[in-house]
């Protein structure tokens, strides 16, 4: 191999990473291989039996017939599409992702501004202290404030016992509360980190043409840090869709919880059942849904900064 | 309210007093939001059940030192040592599937960077189309694969799926590409190393800092999944904390003392994880930093 490598020593470079890719075949493989079978065993294979099952119905001859598997074709689709549970649960994660996201990551945002305008003192104790929570499991934190909602329990009494926090109308937005408390120190600390990296020669020259702060926020620094507002936002949009833990730990707290109150409890309490096929179906409907709202997404905001 | 607080439209000092007091301002309000909860499950963790309904919540009773340690006490020793056989598993499937994860999702992400092969972007984007596949939609066919097979219910069920971190090899790919450079890897050649001896030996050292990076999110994503092990556990001694936690807090109202360990336990669970976060906190920033901006 050596020998090899002094005959490449001299030629152009151009030629040697050509020949270099020939001769390290072996090692790519061998890079790549172990995490590509673990990928293939728990992410394709998975993806693949999902929408496989999906495919299959259960078919009984008369009454008293054994079951039997079935290509069923798209039947379990339609079963999706005509479920009532589905669209309500659907629905519900939409309203929440609608309010939740955009509040959360404009207090994420505001955060983020303050920390980095040399408005604050104590900036370090504020990132810590802001980012903490991310460090508390959701059902740790879906717990805790299960305990803090509660009308009897909570330090809060004087709010707790005029307004129910856990009933129908209102349990949405307390597990949105649930969910922001957790996830808004770590968005902030995304786009604070990008803020990090302008270059503060961008602000002397705003300055010097009399920009203030709000000004400098609003027409340089926000622009600047699109991209990461991009990523945080799809990855908060994939988490809304995802909504399991928190509602699943309310359950233990209000009744007014289903086991179809999000697509995910839908998914779990379908599987139960057992229906396996249908929710195997409500899973790739799901996947695909999550794919395709994350890629609009990026889509739209990618035009728009082009545009700009 | 915000753009109030962020308007310093006079500049030098005037932009100061009222901008500034605002800017303080919201930061108070929204440090109590955050700490508050944090604090009175700690008060909440040092008082007896009667003293938990009875007393002011935010703040200890006289007996709140002994009765902490009582409730200590009764934490480790319950269900014959249920609690601290939860956290042992919770650490063994975040730190050790979480760290050989990272060295895997490292090694192929140096790979996708380094050299140049047909079929390199489709297996780069395959991968990145993982990291937007939601963990959850994978548990399901997970655990019907895994039931074919006799896993369910074993440790294997938690730890193997954990071991895969899409989002790791997008990183390593990044970091793999801004940190080491490629005259490195010619030297090492030169210098007769073998092309895997040069990854284990130079390019992992270069990529240390990101790997730090990948290993919290990874051991965080494991530490706080509750669906993959709700889904694939019934027996309670492989539980991680998470789940143990909640299986306990189902059972508060059949047996009222379970709330005071439920919130102990809760209390003690995120001890380890604040330390580890607080300490680390560099490597976050850095790590989101990469992520976000490339």
């Amino acid at each position: 191999m050596s020998s090899v490598a002094t005959g490449v020593r001299n030629v152009a470079p151009s030629r040697s990473k050509k020949r270099g890719g020939l001769r390290n075949k072996r090692a790519v493989f061998l890079l790549i291989a172990p995490f590509g079978v673990l990928f293939l065993a728990f992410y394709l294979v998975p993806i693949i039996y999902a929408v496989w099952e999906s495919l299959q119905v259960i078919h009984r001859d008369g009454t008293f017939g054994a079951p039997t598997l079935v290509f069923g074709g798209l039947s379990q689709y339609a079963l999706v599409f005509q479920n009532s549970d589905f669209w309500a649960s659907v629905g519900r994660v939409l309203l929440f992702g609608v309010v939740q996201v955009p509040v959360m990551l404009g207090l994420a945002l505001l955060f983020a501004l303050l920390l980095d305008s040399p408005l604050l003192r104590g900036k370090r104790f504020f990132r810590l202290a802001f980012f903490a929570p991310y460090a508390v499991p959701g059902v740790i934190a879906a717990i805790m404030w299960g305990y803090l909602y509660s009308p009897s329990l909570s330090p809060f009494k004087l709010l707790t016992s005029q307004v129910d926090l856990l009933s129908g109308g209102t349990v949405l937005w307390s597990i949105a509360n649930v969910v922001t408390w957790v996830y808004v120190g770590y968005n902030m600390l995304i786009i604070y980190s990008s803020l990090l990296a302008i270059p503060t020669e961008i602000y002397e020259a705003a300055r010097l043409d009399g920009a203030g702060q709000f000004r400098i926020a609003w027409s340089i620094k926000i622009p600047l840090i699109a991209p990461a507002l991009v990523l945080t936002a799809v990855f908060s949009i994939i988490g809304t869709l995802q909504l399991l833990t928190e509602p699943e730990v309310f359950k233990q707290f209000s009744s007014t919880i289903s086991s179809t109150y999000t697509p995910n409890l839908l998914v779990y309490s379908t599987a139960s059942v057992p229906n396996v096929n249908l929710a195997a179906a409500f899973s790739v409907v799901l996947a695909i849904a999550t794919f395709i709202l994350s890629f609009v997404f990026l889509r739209l905001t990618q035009r728009k900064a082009v545009q700009a | 309210m915000s753009a109030a607080a962020l308007t310093g439209r006079g500049r030098g000092p005037r932009e100061g007093i009222i901008s500034r007091g605002a800017a303080m301002l919201i930061m108070g309000v929204f440090t109590l939001y955050f700490l508050i909860p944090v604090w009175w499950l700690l008060i909440s963790s040092t008082k007896t059940l009667g003293n938990f309904n009875r007393t002011f919540s935010l703040w200890f009773t006289p007996t709140s030192l002994s009765d902490f340690a009582a409730n200590i006490g009764s934490l480790f020793t319950y269900g014959g040592g249920l609690f601290p056989r939860w956290m042992l598993n919770s650490i063994v499937y975040a730190t050790v599937a979480g760290g050989l994860g990272t060295i895997l999702a490292a090694m192929c992400g140096y790979a996708l960077s380094k050299y140049g092969f047909r079929g390199r972007e489709a297996i780069f984007n395959t991968i990145l189309g993982g990291v937007l596949v939601p963990a959850t939609a994978l548990a399901l066919p997970l655990f019907l694969i895994f039931s074919q097979v006799g896993l369910t219910n074993t440790f294997w069920a938690v730890f193997l799926p954990s071991l895969v971190s899409p989002f790791g090899v997008y990183l390593s790919r990044i970091y793999a590409a801004s940190s080491v450079p490629d005259e490195i890897i010619e030297a090492a050649r030169i210098d007769g190393s073998g092309e895997i001896r040069t990854f284990f030996t130079v390019a992992i050292r270069l990529m240390s800092p990101a790997l730090v990076t990948i290993f919290l999110f990874q051991f965080v994503s494991i530490w706080n999944n509750f669906f993959l092990p709700l889904i694939m556990l019934r027996d309670q001694s492989l539980f991680p904390v998470t789940l143990g936690l909640y299986n306990w807090n189902s059972q508060v109202n059949t047996y009222p003392d379970l709330r005071t360990l439920v919130l102990v336990g809760a209390f003690v669970s995120i001890i380890p994880l604040l330390v580890a976060f607080l300490s680390l906190q560099r490597f976050w920033r850095n790590g989101l930093g990469a992520g976000g901006l490339k």
